[in-house]
């Protein structure tokens, strides 16, 4: 066990010195993550430009969401994507198993779903460790201009953690699920692109997912995708609790379980079928 | 107890039949041709601890194919092998641990790291004890001459160093068997030479069980008593270098150096005529034939200077391999030695 936690670690160590190695990469990746989150507000800002003067001292409100509710939402959706999102995750496995460095896993004792996941967690440990400071000067000034009405309670924190981690692990075994397939078609970009597509609208990341109208509402529900962003974001909103944020959290879990699963049938079965491509 | 068992192993590929143009193209949307290839036809080895054996045979032949069904990279069509008692495409820790498998121009280093930090993950990986490992990694650094590059990130180094640095991280976990796919390719002589000096030294010392794939001639003279050809998937011959030239050529070339400073024109009788550059003449003469032609040759002319030598190993292998190409005939699949 000792053996296995000091490799463990060395992996970790090795995966976040490869991320510094390129510095301007690295402080330029760091500090453009915020971007995408800017436009977004600005639409949504504009959108509440455009609504008809509030009436009866009512808020404007979409779907029950105030200007401040979507600007809360999307910072903490952008706190879940730190998380879930895996760039070049999928890309990068169909990538190893075309050219012939999948070999390496082969060969050595080593297990390439687990060093993929040390290794993802290194490049995040470095880019956040980072952006930390951005981001909570973001977040104070958020909570200064009344985005944000103070700090959930502990139950609600300690489940908005579990979804955060839960996210992650979630983000990771799906993402992987799709660089598997590559054992099979060798070129997985289209389906990537495909994948990406969905969970950008189905995910919660361009808007809350219960602004949605049936029957998108229920297929949101059968997906994993709002996990990825929309659900801890909602959890931290207290938009979700009681039996229903329990269940939210077993559904997580359950679809993690699965894609763990799914991942470890899919290698197996992907190395026996491989004809060792590239050399 | 043979360290390496094989017995008709086979592995056959699906290949995808692209054919040109765009409209082929557009057809392959729709519909695929594909063709079997059958990189290994069923091939019987036996290996025993400590033997150094080179694969020689031309590109195609099912030199690669072998190794990495040994090494476990990938499943056999067919037949079965054991190494070390284990099944390789079992891919069982316990034998990964046990052999290791360099191949030429590839990279199982980090791109981007000085070389000690793939070391440092290897020794972790192979759960190599710290002193075993420093003493390890500084002796080989050092045979391979490349301890001052260590702390130089690997897409820094020339080819030459990149493979020193491969050699280095695949060796310290002190395998009990190595393979090695062509590891000098592409490399100049000096490096070739240096890596040839370094493995015949590791082996000698440390009585490790290689199997290496080659296309140089002075790779696998310089290292091994025993040579594997394939063709075509098949093993055509399992035996001693030396006893090729004596299974598959049955000719010898005479050299002669005339005395008089000039050459006769009538040679072409004792054999084919190969070179003429006065005053010596070279030929090529049958075998069973060469004690006759002498006789008659040394009491016809005056002779200062006679060798009688095999062909060069080259030619007579590249006439093994082209008979496999031209004929079906010559399979002989597990010939031995």
């Amino acid at each position: 066990m000792h053996a296995q936690l000091t490799t463990w670690w060395t992996i970790l160590r090795i995966c976040l010195e490869e991320r510094l190695v390129y510095r301007g990469d690295f402080a330029l990746g760091t500090l453009m993550r915020f971007l995408p989150i800017v436009t977004q507000i600005f639409l949504w800002w504009a959108v509440f430009q455009a609504l008809p003067a509030p009436t009866h001292g009512q808020a404007q409100n979409i779907a029950g969401y105030s200007y401040q509710d979507f600007v809360a939402y999307y910072l903490l959706t952008m706190v879940t994507r730190a998380f879930s999102s895996m760039p070049g995750l999928a890309s990068g496995i169909a990538l190893q198993v075309r050219n012939g460095e999948i070999k390496k896993f082969l060969i050595q004792p080593i297990d390439m779903l687990g060093f993929l996941l040390l290794s993802r967690i290194a490049h995040k440990l470095a880019y956040y460790s980072v952006a930390l400071g951005p981001f909570t000067l973001v977040f104070a000034l958020a909570t200064w201009g009344g985005y944000f009405t103070g700090w959930p309670d502990a139950t609600t924190l300690a489940a908005y953690a579990a979804s955060l981690v839960m996210a992650f692990v979630l983000g990771f075994f799906l993402e992987a699920s799709i660089g598997l397939i590559g054992f099979w078609f060798l070129e997985v970009n289209s389906l990537l692109f495909v994948y990406m597509l969905f969970s950008f609208f189905l995910s919660g990341h361009m808007f809350p997912l219960d602004m949605l109208p049936e029957p998108w509402r229920t297929l949101v529900e059968l997906v994993p995708l709002k996990y990825l962003a929309y659900f801890p974001a909602a959890v931290f909103l207290e938009k979700i609790t009681g039996p229903e944020l329990l269940r939210g959290l077993m559904g997580q879990a359950a679809w993690l379980v699965f894609f763990v699963l799914f991942c470890r049938v899919a290698y197996q079965r992907g190395v026996r079928r491989y004809s060792g491509f590239g050399g | 107890m043979p360290i390496i068992e094989v017995q008709g192993l086979a592995k056959s590929y699906r290949v995808y039949q692209k054919q040109e143009g765009l409209a082929a193209s557009l057809r392959g949307l729709f519909r695929r041709q594909y063709r079997e290839v059958q990189a290994v036809r069923g091939i019987d080895l036996t290996v025993d601890a400590g033997e150094f054996v080179a694969f020689l045979g031309p590109n195609g032949a099912g030199k690669t194919t072998t190794l990495k069904l040994l090494s476990g990279v990938i499943n056999p069509s067919g037949g079965s092998a054991r190494v070390l008692g284990f099944v390789p495409w079992e891919r069982q820790n316990a034998y990964r641990r046990r052999f290791a498998l360099v191949m030429g121009q590839k990279n199982q280093l980090w791109w981007d790291l000085p070389a000690q930090e793939s070391f440092r993950l290897h020794q972790q990986i192979y759960r190599i004890d710290p002193d075993i490992f420093e003493r390890t990694r500084d002796e080989l650094t050092t045979l391979l001459e490349v301890r001052h590059l260590l702390k130089q990130p690997v897409r820094e180094l020339s080819l030459g160093e990149r493979m020193k640095m491969e050699l280095t991280a695949a060796l310290l976990h002190s395998p009990d068997v190595l393979f090695l796919d062509e590891p000098t390719i592409g490399l100049d002589v000096v490096a070739q030479h240096n890596i040839q000096k370094f493995l015949k030294q590791y082996q000698q010392q440390r009585n490790v069980s290689i199997l290496l794939t080659s296309h140089y001639m002075k790779d696998v003279a310089a290292l091994c008593n025993r040579v594997v050809i394939i063709t075509q998937g098949w093993i055509k011959y399992d035996g001693s270098l030396g006893g090729i030239v004596d299974r598959f050529s049955g000719q010898k070339v005479v050299t002669v150096q005339f005395a008089n400073d000039s050459v006769p024109q009538d040679l072409e009788q004792y054999g084919q005529l190969l070179e003429v550059q006065p005053p010596k003449a070279r030929l090529r003469v049958a075998r069973r034939d060469v004690g006759r032609m002498l006789a008659g040759f040394l009491s016809r002319h005056a002779v200062e200077d006679v060798s009688v030598e095999d062909p060069p190993l080259e030619e007579v292998i590249a006439e093994v391999f082209a008979q496999s190409e031209g004929g079906a005939g010559d399979r002989s699949p597990g010939d031995g030695p």
